[in-house]
């Protein structure tokens, strides 16, 4: 017993230090641009865990997921930046992106009750479309969202007089602003990892599967199908909003560009290639999906420079290739994702 | 005899097709009671009305002296009455326990924040939740099946579990869709024990069977239906005595 008590806490030490080490060790040794790609693995990866709960847990498939985080990205610029001239604290903005995302995952999980699979897709990528057509649009009559050109100059995140942007010096060792950023989002991020959890492991989160497994049995069995889909859309988009604010704080700076389908597509990719429904596994693919593909585009240039003397292939190109290609062996090897959950493994060996 | 459900001229129809017309029957509380009729006759309609996942066209369903409204699945399954289906609908890659852990889901209350915080009450509603489930499996009696996955069990294991889940719904009324189908007789006969069992316990069971001997052997009332209509309902003994009874069966001149 108290072995079996003692394991899970090791683990856990361990992956704290390593958590709290990395922006550290990363900094150090690959300088600061590193750092703030541990940021954006953060960001993508609470994206990642939102809509899992839609995708993975209720089985409802949302191609336009990038509108919620649109919607908290643009309530913190708003809410924080001289556009307005409104200087809202973080702590106030970012519950009320959760709230006002999850209002529109309600908006968007309404007319859709009744669809499903491929419909349900059309639907959400409609609405995802959508969203970030009228942010590009919306500077006329009157300017809110300052159409393409985007908000600019947003208020950093200030946590306890602290704008994260600016460096710190803190017991003898200095930190970088990506640095700061980077511990803020991982506690969040954990934050979300414990609701994920917490919600799987629930008498909710049992009837969101239920839906996905059989939505007639489901509500044979007395599930109010329409409460329970909607609640699953109101908690994905409220995660993308926390998210979306995060984003306008540190990049402090938003454009409608930031949230193309192809924003979606590769949100939708993290869950998908993880393992769908399975926590660590779609904490696995978002992580991945940021760290690799940017590893691609710094290194591809040098490397081929060092094979043949010159750049043959654009790296950009190069990195959706072998992106595409990557996707296409994992779901010929790996169907039901990378670590997917246990159970569902033999499911797709017949 | 208390009636515990009764129909009154429910009627159904797709498009020109009069699947059910103006049937009428009533239940009492206690009884198992069959529903039987040549294919296409209109009894699994019957049951998809009754539980509300169709809505009826005409007439009216009086359940435990209260009228059931043209409501959802949802809203019958509180009332009271649970189902099975015909072709077995169980959440087929969760656990057998989990399958009717959400049975449960009816009579419980944990949300959101519930289930976040995981206070006292929730844990412990979590507990009662699971204790229930585990004892409702031993009581059909696949109590050492229930952490494997649902699609793994045998086919009569997960007609079962189907039971199983219905009654984690605490309901008045078990409606079972031919819950014999595609059983050999050993399975049948325990099938037939295990709903004995179920009326002993106070439970109202409504049966759609195929299976003439099962039903005959089990049911205290049988009504016909043939296209849609109510041809007989009586003791099995004159049921099977009734010669449109036969003559629906037989393609005699009725």
């Amino acid at each position: 017993m108290p072995n079996a008590l003692r394991k899970p806490w090791v683990g856990i030490a361990l992956i704290a230090a390593v958590l709290v080490v990395a922006p550290l060790a990363v900094g150090a040794s690959l300088g600061n641009a590193w750092v703030r790609v541990l940021d954006f693995a953060a960001l993508y990866v609470m994206l990642a865990l939102g809509l899992n709960i839609v995708v993975g847990f209720a089985g409802l498939l949302d191609l336009g997921y990038i509108a919620f985080y649109a919607v908290g990205a643009y309530l913190y610029a708003l809410l924080c930046s001289p556009h307005f001239g409104i200087h809202w604290p973080v702590w106030a903005v970012l519950p009320l992106g959760a709230l006002v995302a999850g209002i529109f995952g309600v908006l968007l999980g309404a007319p859709t009750l009744r669809l499903r699979g491929d419909y349900l897709a059309i639907v959400t990528l409609g609405f995802g479309e959508i969203i970030r057509i009228f942010l590009n649009n919306l500077n006329t009559p009157v300017n809110i969202t300052n159409g393409p050109q985007g908000i600019a100059r947003i208020d950093p995140i200030t946590l306890f007089g602290q704008p994260l942007s600016r460096p710190l010096e803190f017991l003898g060792v200095g930190f970088s602003g990506v640095m700061l950023y980077y511990y803020l989002f991982v506690v969040l991020a954990l934050g979300i990892v414990f609701v994920g959890i917490r919600l799987q492991d629930s008498r909710i989160g049992r009837a969101w599967v239920a839906i996905r497994e059989d939505e007639v049995a489901a509500k044979a069995c007395g599930i109010n199908t329409r409460n329970v889909k909607l609640l699953a859309f109101a908690m994905g988009a409220s995660f993308g909003g926390i998210s979306g604010g995060l984003f306008a704080g540190f990049q402090e700076f938003v454009s409608p560009e930031s949230f193309s389908l192809l924003e979606s597509v590769m949100v939708l990719c993290m869950v998908v290639l993880g393992g769908m429904g399975h926590i660590p596994g779609v904490i696995l693919g978002g992580l991945l999906l940021t760290i690799l593909p940017e590893i691609f585009r710094q290194g591809a240039g040098p490397l081929q420079q060092a094979l043949f003397g010159t750049v043959v292939l654009d790296p950009e190109a190069l990195r959706m290739l072998l992106f595409g290609l990557a996707l296409i062996a994992v779901m010929l090897y790996r169907p039901a994702g990378l670590w997917p959950e246990p159970r569902h493994r033999s499911e797709y060996k017949q | 005899m208390t009636v515990l459900l009764e129909a009154r001229r429910v009627s159904k129809h797709f498009g020109g097709v009069q699947a059910l017309k103006d049937v009428s029957l009533s239940i009492n509380a206690g009884e198992i009671y069959g529903l039987i009729g040549p294919n296409g006759a209109g009894k699994t309609t019957f049951f998809n009305v009754l539980t509300g996942l169709y809505r009826r066209d005409g007439g009216e369903v009086v359940f435990g002296g209260t009228p059931l409204r043209l409501s959802s699945p949802h809203q019958v399954a509180q009332a009271g009455i649970a189902r099975t289906f015909q072709n077995i609908r169980l959440f087929a890659n969760m656990t057998a326990l989990e399958n009717v852990m959400v049975g449960r889901h009816l009579r419980t209350r944990a949300g959101v924040i519930g289930a976040v915080v995981r206070g006292r009450g929730t844990r412990a509603e979590e507990a009662a939740i699971r204790t229930r489930a585990q004892q409702l499996l031993h009581y059909v009696g696949i109590g050492d099946s229930a952490n494997r996955v649902a699609r793994h069990l045998s086919y009569g294991d997960q007609r079962r579990l189907e039971i199983a889940r219905a009654l984690a719904t605490d309901p008045k009324l078990l409606a079972l869709d031919e819950p014999a189908a595609g059983m050999n007789a050993t399975e049948t006969a325990a099938l037939k024990t295990l709903i004995e069992g179920l009326r002993a316990d106070g439970l109202t069971v409504l049966l759609i069977e195929h299976d003439v001997r099962l039903v005959m052997g089990l049911c205290d009332r049988v009504a016909v239906l043939d296209y849609g209509e109510k041809i007989a309902e009586d003791i099995p003994a004159n049921v099977q005595q009734d010669p449109t009874v036969i003559g629906a069966y037989l393609g005699g001149a009725a």
